[in-house]
């Protein structure tokens, strides 16, 4: 057993501590955000924020969470009330099957926790790890772009719903 | 580095100035009189040819083409211990490159490091060792280089503190180190071997890398290959101290230099990947010479034969331990390092690691922090970066396992800082280096059990 | 593809001056519909083959809801559907449900591909819904006893004119809505369309960017279990030994199911699965068989292999007569789909019936493929489409479901999730075939095309399931089924021949198909089959005859052209991109276009690009893009724009960096190292889409109109940036720099 601090909330796992976090956010606490892709490093599918970095939880053994605090996509808003960069991938509908885009999230959410004003051209390098099949490419930019600006801006209230209604 | 390093770097760099001034005469250079930019159409397309491979093997590009930069328009930062220094712009634009420069001003450059205006070039140009360079071969790199597209770029100007951005003291440093005498072949050797001779410490500057280097930048003499310093990488002993659990041959050099990996050394990474990338494409021929003749450098240590089949398989099946290492090895490391996958794609076998039985623990620091970058559209390894996931502490953990597991060397002193400073160069690496132009060689074939 | 094999074959009979249509149904589709005999013409898109309005939308106290058989894949048209719903009911947007392919309760649409969805579900959906509203206002005059035309409908409620409402749900009753589609429906007047035409956001989006359940991969049923499959190393390897002993006692490890070669192991939870699965490999011996050809050779790999072939296009006039003649092979490797997200799917066994939740591209098919295998009948094998990562085609989507089929029918009771790997979506996954193209085209005097050669060798370009011989988990049992023999896709369509027929005005063409049986490697359809391959070798030996004439590629595509709504998207995106005849290029810049209608009968699209080759490297870099499409009525805008932006992107992918590798005997692109794709740093500038709207018109689908064009598009730029042409995909760095050294 040990304890793990996710989403501001602390569990108690039965995990081994060669474990991935991977297994541990999806099997155990039934979070549904964070991907498996290829377990490998290699597609940024299953991103998460650690201590405020971006981390690949299929290679983010338990045994290096000790005392660290871990955020997932869930941990940034709702549905009803999105987190900045969830409302900006909302309204600029960046996704096409969107499987990839908690990881993208995650990661451009850890780069604007740090540079709130990213150019263009360090968004691009820092999601360098992470792909995306169906082209979106250009969407996801755009929405980290409005993200940062959404998160800049005191009127980054959530919005009503910002689904389709 | 360290103050006391510095002062007397200082003390001893003053002293060459007056020693410059004095030799005024001597030290002055004419400027070579600008030309109207040659006609590219006007070179021999043969000679332009020869130029790009010679391009090649002199590694260039990783000075003059920094990330995101155009094709040899200069601006990399060098850092030394006297301050930053940024690369030219060695394109054919008249302003701002050396459009105006004549042939023979381009050979002055490279043999004794003075630009056509006539002022000393710092040596992290490595004219020292090209001074060895034919004149043949400085004819086709012209070629090459004036019939490049002409990019304006002016060149930055350089960071340096007092004394040494006093170009006359370059002077002093010359006379000191600037050996003037060309490449002459060994006759007792075949010409495969002067040829490589030529190469390696000529153009191909390798002792500007794997040769430590004295307080003023110079490469020790007394210490050829026997492992230097760049971009804080650890540049391997490739003389008799290389450490490399199994020795190199020429064919293990040959293959890695121009494949970009070898089964029983793994991939090529950080600067010498830049190395191997430009190697790959110029004639066979001349990657051999170059193995056949570190081959004979780095000779073969008696005693040295590589680790026992046995030692390897005691390594691979260490019993699982319940240290914070070996949680971390089983879960980051293993998956890919134990896949069974053959190289390059597989991860090196660790028990035949280099950067674990090497006595400077920076590259495998390096390694573990920033990862194996993809290659753009090419099939290329691909590691992950762990700098994020471990703190200094995890991190020391998992590479005094991997020490104590894949190596018979003592452990590391001072693993806490080498990780911490690692974590502070690669930032700055990765974002100015230029990414390799292309992967190591896919095998195409998988390797039959 | 259109997916006729699960509906009976249709037969058409004149009799009596009619034509009698007559239906059988597959047998599982839940309203157990009788055939229907419905009368010429028959009604559009899939209301043909399911005429049935309860089969699209039914209506109660609860609300309405819609059906479609088509599985949504991340391209947004169950958005679009609703949408079209909306807007034919008169029913807020927000109110309505859509439900997607459920064996159990949606129409047979066979299979979500060929950019069919929107033809055939939203033509379907549209009319159904126009029908619905007319008998809701039926029934509403008949209880109000007021003329039908005095009454409107708004918010869900018939509204008479002194204001009084009667909701759709007050209004429906008993099997109101269990009557035969007309032939043809009173549509809105596009002109008053309020949701149709609008960019809706997407209904999917919101669980998908806050870790809602959104994906197959993310269900967990109550006792669900976790199962790996170990693959064999490569096609047609056996199983000769595999103690199992050891993985048994692994912790949480519950059974290691083994059948013939098909070889699993199923745990408590996922990761111990995982470490049960590496265990299970290692202990797995297997007899292997050197059976693939050369990977460096596929040209003459192809063409040296027993064809059938089919001239499938022929046109002559003898008055024009060739001036100049050149000709010109073009080569496509293997290529991969690449799901994100490796296959998945979750099957229970309860009581001799099986569900199974999959992200198959078509859960009819697929349930005949699964009840095949566990010689169970159709009607006790549920499916029920769950949403998993993009397939773009047939991934291992089906493949997975019958993995967890049989894994779940030897252990009753308790759900079962199977994941793939990595490594075995690649190595397992049929990949896109590769294709041969051999052009061969004459100008006249006056520099137009006189004659037009076209030859293409391809596989069949769909071996998706309908028997279970399609699937792994049936080939590797102990009593295999066999893979069934292919079959070349029928024209219109096409398979290895989409598009292989030019779309453009030749006096003289011959287009032959050279149909290859024989499959070295797994394959089936991936977006756009043939039509990737074809429209690049078109598009490209386009150029080629254009710049042998000395003439603007734009002008000479619009010279011989006569489709209308083709010249406009040409025209449309040569405006956008600033295309300009003889412009002049900044240094190792290439300007490229291309233009292609999508199975020659669906949605037009051009694309302009923009292209920066590095000259010392090689390496080439789409800068921007600028498209047209004209997909007939468009529903929703932001939808459209989206798939052809993706389109474009994942084109410039293949068409730049993409080939499946193989040695004798295995696939060896088996992740993202050995199979890249691109990353962040080669997506370009700007992509900018323009859309010709055309209301009233047909929907054409959009999913694959955009491959083609993007790839010669692309191809063209390179070749006008270095002045060298490239025939062979993928145009990688190093071939670009052997061209520009040569």
């Amino acid at each position: 057993m040990m304890t793990l601090k996710v989403n501001g909330r602390e569990h108690q796992v039965d995990a081994e501590a060669d474990t991935p976090l991977l297994y541990v956010l999806r099997d155990d606490l039934k979070l549904n955000a964070a991907k498996y892709g290829c377990g490998l490093g290699q597609c940024g599918s299953c991103t998460v924020i650690v201590d405020g970095k971006a981390v690949l939880s299929c290679v983010m053994p338990m045994v290096l969470l000790e005392g660290k605090q871990v955020t997932t996509l869930e941990g940034l808003g709702t549905i009803a009330e999105p987190a900045p960069i969830q409302r900006a991938f909302m309204e600029e509908q960046a996704a096409q099957c969107g499987y990839c885009i908690p990881g993208m999230m995650m990661r451009a959410q850890a780069l604007l926790q740090k540079n709130s004003k990213p150019t263009d051209e360090q968004i691009r390098a820092e999601l360098e790890p992470h792909l995306c099949r169906c082209g979106t490419h250009m969407r996801i930019l755009r929405a980290v772009h409005r993200a940062a600006r959404l998160m800049d801006t005191a009127d980054a209230l959530p919005a009503a719903n910002g689904s389709a209604r | 580095m360290r103050a006391s390093t510095r002062i007397i770097a200082g003390i001893v760099a003053v002293v060459l100035i007056a020693a410059a001034v004095a030799a005024f005469a001597i030290a002055w250079r004419p400027a070579i009189a600008a030309i109207d930019p040659p006609d590219p159409q006007s070179f021999d397309t043969a000679l332009v040819k020869r130029g790009r491979d010679l391009a090649a093997i002199g590694n260039c590009s990783d000075c003059h083409t920094p990330r995101g930069a155009k094709n040899f328009a200069g601006g990399l930062p060098v850092p030394t211990p006297f301050g930053t220094i940024f690369s030219t712009n060695i394109t054919p634009d008249p302003e701002t490159g050396i459009g105006r420069w004549s042939e023979a001003a381009f050979r002055r450059a490279m043999r004794s490091g003075v630009n056509r205006e006539g002022q000393h070039l710092y040596p992290t140009f490595p004219y020292d060792h090209f001074t060895n360079v034919s004149d043949e071969d400085d004819r086709a790199l012209y070629a090459f280089l004036m019939t490049r597209q002409p990019v304006r770029a002016a060149a930055r100007e350089n960071q340096l503190s007092f004394p040494f951005n006093q170009r006359l003291a370059i002077t002093g440093w010359k006379l000191l180190f600037l050996r003037h005498d060309t490449y002459r072949p060994d006759p007792k050797q075949s010409a495969e071997w002067n040829r490589g001779a030529y190469l390696v410490e000529g153009l191909a500057h390798c002792g500007a890398c794997h040769t430590p280097r004295n307080a003023l930048g110079a490469e020790r003499v007394s210490a050829r290959f026997a492992g230097g310093d760049v971009d804080d990488w650890h540049a391997y002993a490739i003389n008799d101290q290389s450490r490399s659990p199994v020795p190199w041959t020429a064919d293990a050099l040959f293959a890695y230099l121009r494949e970009g990996w070898h089964p029983d050394h793994g991939t090529a990474r950080g600067p010498m990947a830049k190395v191997v990338s430009n190697l790959s494409s110029v004639p066979a021929s001349d990657v051999r010479a170059i193995a056949v003749y570190m081959a004979s450098v780095s000779g073969t240590t008696p005693g040295r034969a590589g680790p026992s089949e046995d030692a390897l398989t005691r390594a691979r099946t260490a019993s699982q331990t319940n240290s914070v290492g070996a949680s971390i090895y089983t879960a980051a490391c293993a998956s890919c390092h134990e896949g069974g996958r053959p190289l390059p794609y597989g991860g090196v076998d660790l028990g035949l690691s280099t950067a674990i039985s090497s006595p400077d623990p920076r590259n495998l620091a390096n390694v573990v922090l920033s990862g194996i970058d993809a290659v753009e559209g090419e099939r290329s390894p691909i590691m992950p970066g762990f700098a994020a996931s471990m703190n200094d502490d995890q991190a020391s953990a998992l590479l005094n396992y991997l020490r104590a597991r894949f190596s018979d060397q003592p452990a590391w002193a001072d693993l806490k800082k080498t990780i911490a400073d690692a974590r502070r160069t690669q930032t700055v690496f990765l974002q100015t280096s230029p990414a390799p132009r292309n992967a190591p060689a896919d095998p195409q074939q998988r390797e039959k059990p | 593809m259109n997916a006729p094999l699960i509906i009976d074959r249709r037969r058409v009979l004149a009799g009596g001056g009619a034509l009698i249509v007559s239906f059988s149904l597959g047998s599982g589709l839940a309203q157990q519909q009788d055939a229907p005999a419905a009368s010429a013409p028959s009604p559009p898109g899939s209301l043909k083959a399911s005429p049935y309005l309860d089969a699209w939308i039914r209506i109660d106290a609860n609300g309405v809801e819609v059906f479609t058989g088509k599985a949504e894949l991340g391209q947004g048209f169950k958005t679009a559907f609703q949408q079209i719903a909306a807007e034919e009911l008169d029913i807020a947007f927000e109110s309505l449900k859509v439900t997607t392919a459920d064996t159990r309760l949606t129409a047979n649409e066979g299979y979500t591909a060929g950019s069919n969805s929107m033809k055939d579900s939203g033509t379907a959906i549209q009319n159904a819904a126009a029908q619905v509203r007319a008998l809701l206002i039926a029934e509403a005059a008949r209880r109000l006893d007021l003329p039908a035309e005095s009454l409107r409908t708004a918010d869900g409620a018939v509204i008479a004119p002194d204001g009084k409402r009667l909701s759709y749900g007050e209004l429906v009753a008993g099997e109101m809505l269990h009557v035969q589609a007309q032939p043809t429906s009173k549509l809105k007047d596009p002109a008053t369309f309020k949701v149709i035409g609008r960019p809706v956001p997407r209904v999917d989006i919101p669980a998908k960017v806050t870790g809602g359940e959104a994906y197959v991969q993310d269900m967990r049923l109550p006792g669900m279990l976790h199962a790996r499959v170990v693959r064999p190393p490569s096609y047609g390897a056996e199983l000769t030994e595999c103690d199992t002993a050891a993985v048994e006692k692994l912790p949480g490890v519950v059974k290691v199911v083994r059948d013939g070669n098909f070889l699993a192991v199923v745990a408590e939870k996922e990761f111990q699965s995982i470490k049960a699965m590496n265990a299970l490999a290692a202990a797995a011996k297997w007899k292997e068989t050197a059976s693939l050809p050369k990977q460096d050779d596929l040209l003459n790999v192809l063409t040296s292999l027993p064809s059938q072939d089919t001239t499938i296009f022929e046109r002559s006039n003898a008055a024009v007569a060739a001036h100049k003649t050149i000709e010109a092979t073009y080569t496509r490797p293997y290529q991969a789909h690449g799901s994100i997200g490796p296959s998945c799917a979750v099957a229970q066994f309860v009581d001799g019936a099986i569900t199974v939740w999959t992200h198959t591209q078509g859960v009819y098919p697929d349930r005949q493929g699964i009840a095949e295998m566990l010689r169970l009948p159709p009607a006790s094998v549920r499916l029920i489409h769950v949403e998993g990562s993009g397939c773009y085609g047939h991934n291992g989507a089906d493949d997975a479901a019958a993995d967890a089929a049989l894994i779940a029918r030897a252990l009753p009771g308790r759900p079962v999730r199977v994941h793939w790997t990595r490594e075995q979506e690649h190595a397992w996954e049929p990949f896109g075939p590769a294709m041969v193209t051999k052009l061969k085209a004459s100008l006249d005097d006056n520099g137009r095309i006189a004659d037009w050669n076209f030859d293409v060798w391809s596989n069949t370009h769909s071996m998706r399931p309908g028997g279970a011989g399609s699937m792994l988990a049936a080939q590797h049992m102990a009593q295999p089924f066999a893979v069934p023999a292919p079959r070349p896709l029928p024209l219109p369509e096409g398979g290895g021949d989409r598009n292989a027929i030019p779309f453009y005005n030749f006096p003289n063409a011959r287009v032959v198909h050279h149909f290859i049986a024989a499959m070295p490697l797994r394959i089936s359809a991936m977006r756009a089959l043939g039509a990737y391959h074809n429209v690049f070798s078109i598009e490209s030996f386009i150029d080629e005859l254009a710049i042998l004439a000395g003439a603007d590629p734009v002008e000479f595509r619009l010279k011989h052209l006569d489709d209308q709504r083709g010249r406009d998207v040409i025209e449309k995106a040569a405006q956008a991109f600033g295309w300009k005849p003889d412009q002049k290029r900044p240094p190792d810049r290439g300007y490229g276009f291309a233009f292609a209608r999508y199975k020659n009968l669906a949605a037009y699209c051009a694309v302009a690009s923009e292209v920066e080759v590095n000259r010392e490297t090689g390496r080439p870099r789409l800068i921007r893009a600028a498209a047209a499409v004209d997909s007939g009525q468009v529903v929703n805008p932001d939808g459209l724009i989206n798939q052809i932006e993706g389109a474009i992107v994942q084109s410039m992918s293949w068409t730049l960096y993409e080939s499946v590798t193989f040695d004798d005997t295995r696939i060896t692109s088996i992740d993202w190292q050995t199979y890249p794709i691109l990353r962040f740093n080669s997506v370009p500038e700007s992509i900018d889409i323009h859309i010709i709207d055309r209301p009233g018109q047909p929907f054409l689908g959009s999913g694959e109109t955009g491959q083609g064009p993007a790839a010669a598009s692309i191809a063209n730029a390179i070749a006008s940036a270095t002045g060298k042409r490239l025939r062979n995909l993928p145009l990688t760095r190093k071939r670009i720099k052997e061209a520009i050294d040569a």
